[in-house]
């Protein structure tokens, strides 16, 4: 447009249109403009108003006004217009001005190209044993979901049976009441009902302080869970070191070919006994220790020097202390582990268990209130048990532990729910977050 | 911290060994800031004297922790967050446990507002010798009306907790602010909408602010350093927490990747993080259970990995305390063991014919055991057996707690048995009942089986004590 306008032309023009204001128009100052409904085209309201001449001149101040950095009608930030400019101080000299841009750069670590050892549990036809499937784990080479590298396999449940009936906290029980007398039952229904990658049946009635069960008498329920049931299975003993390498000695030879988890080879037993079935029969072995990296790789090592454990049947068990009961030392062991594992420590680089059944030991979990006066309400204990068992279990799988050994089925399906979220195999329909301050919950 | 060795901290200080700070060396000093134990206003000499200004301002710079400390609300229950040096725990510590702050609306009922803010304030759960509490108060904005924002505000600055206002209208968040001033509320969220004036409120009310960029961290990056270069200091970052699926997996690792571009030196995002367990409630999970527990699950997640305060929703027990536990345990200090001095210790006051105990010197299980009993008003003896800071099971079952392990605590403790009690009896933790044989033998008196767990001495008590003869 070649013609120029001065602001004091633009209203003398106004001013013999007999307009006594314009709706929508603001002038301040010399080029000061807010020119509402004048941003994309023009308001046909308004032109109508002034006449096609002045709506193009509306239009050109409009753009004049945009040029000077003005706020001009639609795609403005709202909150701006008239009354700001003349209140507040700090917006009279605004600091912020413009976006000042800035990338996010990130790199993957290198130097934890050391991969944890794969290591496979149950054999199938094609394996030469009858499970219907087997499980792998290990394979990571970064920290668990870390996005520096693919995390090859998945997290893994095995639901525990026991071989005779034991005390449980309430919660746990009522799901498995009319089953205990059965390992067979139990563990069809721990697969079936509750969705258990996997078994673990303790020997427990073993102890000599419990039943003193032959060792010859416990193999039997061994084969009565692997018949029952056809996925991988994992043997535990009762904890006694004098009988343990006896019954699980005699429990890998009725499993012969199946490579079940042989639990547990621990420093305080004749381990060497405990390797010899394992190998012998074509078992994999639980690595136990307690909340000692040393005694870890000790152990470790002593299994694969002196047993001639290859490596792809070591598992480590660096013992779980629960929720609230030492969880932190838990959780730094594991973290350790496999931090040093991944950093080139070939004596830790194993996947790890963890008997996450421990959390019903926290009064937590299972204690109807607080014996403390002081605390708050605790709440009902059905509800608090099963998050005990999770939480303790998850912050675990996020410190590097694969395998986890666990009881209540509300507990076993929201960790896999999560761990698998994490691990990146869960499709969900996309939730938009964006406006969460105005939900209704 | 720029700095990790004793000796380049060294160079900085006075190097008199005047030992006004208490260590008897520089040196030792040094040792100090570097792990964390002492500040540099401990040293007299660096803070008093003009010569040291230079080096003490060059210090401060070089221990500054990597992820900046901001910290909200004012008083007694204000709360820090960030100031974090490490991305391992194990590997320092991490500093200023992740803070858990529960939403209120400002279109809530007057009475029931109030409620649940005096429940967010009153929670309580004893733990190792003191309480965990809950954090603060996030007021939603659901009205977007900035009336009644503002009352909403005020009600519950009146309980005195710290306090996030959330909205994306800077006229809520202005009202909020006028009416509420000086209680250093933060404020949620400057977005790439509003940050220009969400930016100038933070300035105006000298307040920390929230920035906001869902799944996006140039964006989110962005904003921080705007707002840094305009002299906010005290910035959050918000990436977006969402609840299910492969983007609650893209979340996670925004976490990672901001984390540790700011511990490795990435000064421009080195903030505290806020995660938003509160979307656990948007995904359409149909039973509030099972939504309480997803919330849960989501806090332990960001609680482990580099979250630093948190909104939630679930005020249910189930829901609140195992989160307050996780926050406890991520955040311990791993350099210190948690035992207490293995001696004998008074609990209430006991007499001769009050009973006598012994427990680990765990300071978990001591503390677990002296509250099950000073708070039901048991009067007695609680000897702490040194196991190397070992749990009852786990020590009878590594050997470190034995009968010899028992005898040898008593010898050193100075009671007698025979002597210093009428019954010559001692209660033993259930799950030490297989020392009962070698206990008799070893300290010649009458070994009682407690129960498995210190909770349920009252109920064991009235049964069993005094002992039949």
């Amino acid at each position: 447009m070649a013609k120029k306008v001065k602001l004091s032309e633009m209203t003398n023009m106004f001013k013999d249109m007999e307009i006594l204001a314009l709706e929508g128009v603001t002038i301040e100052g010399d080029i000061e403009l807010d020119l509402g409904g004048l941003g994309g085209g023009f308001d046909p309201m308004l032109a109508a108003l002034l006449g096609q001449e002045n709506a193009v001149l509306a239009q050109h101040f409009a753009r004049l006004a945009s040029m000077f950095g003005v706020p001009v009608g639609i795609g403005a930030p709202a909150g701006v217009p008239a009354a700001a400019p003349a209140v507040s101080p700090a917006l009279a000299a605004p600091k912020l001005k413009d976006l000042i841009p800035a990338k996010f750069d990130f790199e993957n670590i290198a130097e934890w190209a050391n991969q944890i050892q794969e290591v496979p549990i149950g054999n199938t036809s094609a394996d030469g044993g009858s499970r219907g499937k087997r499980v792998m784990l290990g394979g990571e080479k970064a920290l668990p979901f870390f996005p520096d590298a693919v995390m090859p396999n998945r997290n893994q449940v095995t639901i525990d049976v026991f071989d005779m009936r034991i005390g449980l906290a309430k919660a746990v029980k009522v799901n498995y009441d009319e089953v205990m007398d059965s390992p067979g039952e139990w563990a069809k229904k721990n697969v079936e009902k509750f969705n258990a990658d996997m078994i673990t049946i303790h020997l427990i009635s073993t102890d000599p302080l419990i039943k003193d069960t032959p060792a010859k008498e416990a193999a039997k329920t061994v084969e009565e869970v692997l018949q029952a049931v056809d996925v991988p299975i994992a043997i535990g003993g009762s904890g006694n070191p004098q009988k343990d390498p006896e019954v699980l000695a005699k429990a890998a030879e009725v499993a012969e070919g199946e490579r079940c988890l042989i639990a547990s080879a621990s420093l305080n037993l004749d381990y060497a006994k405990i390797a010899e079935a394992a190998l012998k029969y074509d078992h994999d072995v639980l690595s136990w220790t307690q909340l000692d990296m040393n005694s870890q790789k000790e152990l470790n090592r002593k299994l694969m020097k002196q047993c001639n454990v290859p490596r792809d049947r070591i598992i480590m068990d660096p013992t779980t202390a629960a929720l609230g009961y030492g969880l932190d030392y838990a959780y730094t062991n594991m973290e350790r582990i496999r931090l040093a594992a991944l950093m080139g420590d070939d004596e830790l680089t194993f996947p790890m268990s963890s008997g996450t059944t421990n959390a019903w030991g926290a009064r937590e979990s299972w204690m109807v209130s607080s014996p403390l006066k002081e605390d708050s309400d605790w709440g009902p204990r059905e509800y608090r048990g099963p998050i005990w068992e999770i939480i303790t279990g998850l912050s675990l799988a996020i410190a590097g532990n694969d395998l986890f050994m666990m009881m209540h089925p509300t507990s076993v399906a929201v960790l896999k729910q999560i761990t698998q979220t994490l691990f990146g195999s869960i499709e969900a329909e996309p939730v938009d977050i964006a406006n969460w301050i105005g939900t209704e919950v | 911290m720029k700095i990790n060795s004793p000796l380049e901290a060294y160079k900085y200080l006075p190097q008199t060994n005047c030992g006004e700070c208490g260590e008897a060396t520089c040196m030792a000093f040094a040792s100090k800031l570097i792990d964390r134990s002492g500040k540099t206003t401990d040293c007299a000499p660096l803070i008093k004297e003009k010569k040291f200004a230079k080096k003490l301002a060059e210090l401060d710079r070089l221990l500054a922790p990597e992820i900046q400390e901001v910290e909200i609300g004012v008083g007694e229950r204000a709360v820090k967050i960030g100031g974090d040096d490490v991305l391992y725990r194990h590997k320092l510590t991490f500093f200023n446990k992740t803070k858990m702050f529960f939403d209120v609306t400002d279109t809530m009922e007057e009475a029931a507002l109030v409620e649940r803010v005096n429940n967010i304030a009153n929670f309580k759960k004893f733990y190792v010798g003191h309480h965990l509490l809950l954090d603060g108060v996030a007021i939603r904005s659901v009205s977007n009306d900035p009336e009644k924002f503002a009352a909403a505000v005020k009600k519950v600055a009146e309980v005195g907790l710290p306090m996030i206002f959330c909205s994306f209208n800077p006229a809520v968040l202005k009202a909020g602010l006028e009416a509420a001033k000086d209680k250093n509320p933060l404020i949620y969220a400057a977005n790439k909408d509003n940050w220009k004036e969400v930016g100038e409120l933070a300035l105006e009310y000298n307040v920390p602010v929230v920035v906001s960029a869902i799944n996006d961290l140039d964006a989110l990056k962005t904003l921080a350093k705007t707002f840094a270069e305009a002299g906010i200091k005290n910035i959050v970052l918000d990436p977006g927490t969402y609840p299910t699926g492969k983007s609650m997996k893209e979340s996670f690792t925004n976490f990672l990747k901001i984390r540790r571009a700011g511990i490795t030196g990435d000064t421009e995002i080195a903030y505290p993080i806020m995660a938003l367990p509160f979307t656990a409630w948007m995904a359409g999970i149909s039973d509030p259970v099972s939504a309480s527990y997803w919330e849960t699950a989501m806090a332990a997640v960001f609680t482990i990995r580099y979250g630093d305060i948190m909104i939630l929703h679930s005020m249910e027990p189930y829901a609140t305390l195992p989160e307050v536990h996780l926050a406890e345990t991520i955040y311990t200090d791993p350099r210190t063991p948690v035992a207490v001095d293995s001696k004998m210790y008074k609990v209430g006051s006991p007499t001769a014919d009050s009973p006598v105990l012994f427990t680990t010197n765990f300071a978990l299980t001591y503390y677990t055991v002296e509250s099950d009993l000073s708070s039901n008003d048991i009067d007695c003896y609680l000897l702490a057996v040194n196991t190397d800071g070992i749990g009852v099971e786990a020590s009878v079952a590594g050997g470190q707690l034995n009968a010899d392990k028992v005898k040898d605590a008593f010898d050193k403790s100075g009671f007698d048995l025979k002597k210093d009690v009428t019954h010559n009896t001692v209660i033993i933790p259930g799950l030490a009942a297989r020392l009962q044989g070698d206990l008799e033998d070893k300290l010649g008196a009458n070994i009682l089986v407690g129960p498995m767990d210190s909770g349920r001495l009252p109920g064991f008590m009235e049964k069993n004590w005094p002992p039949k003869k």
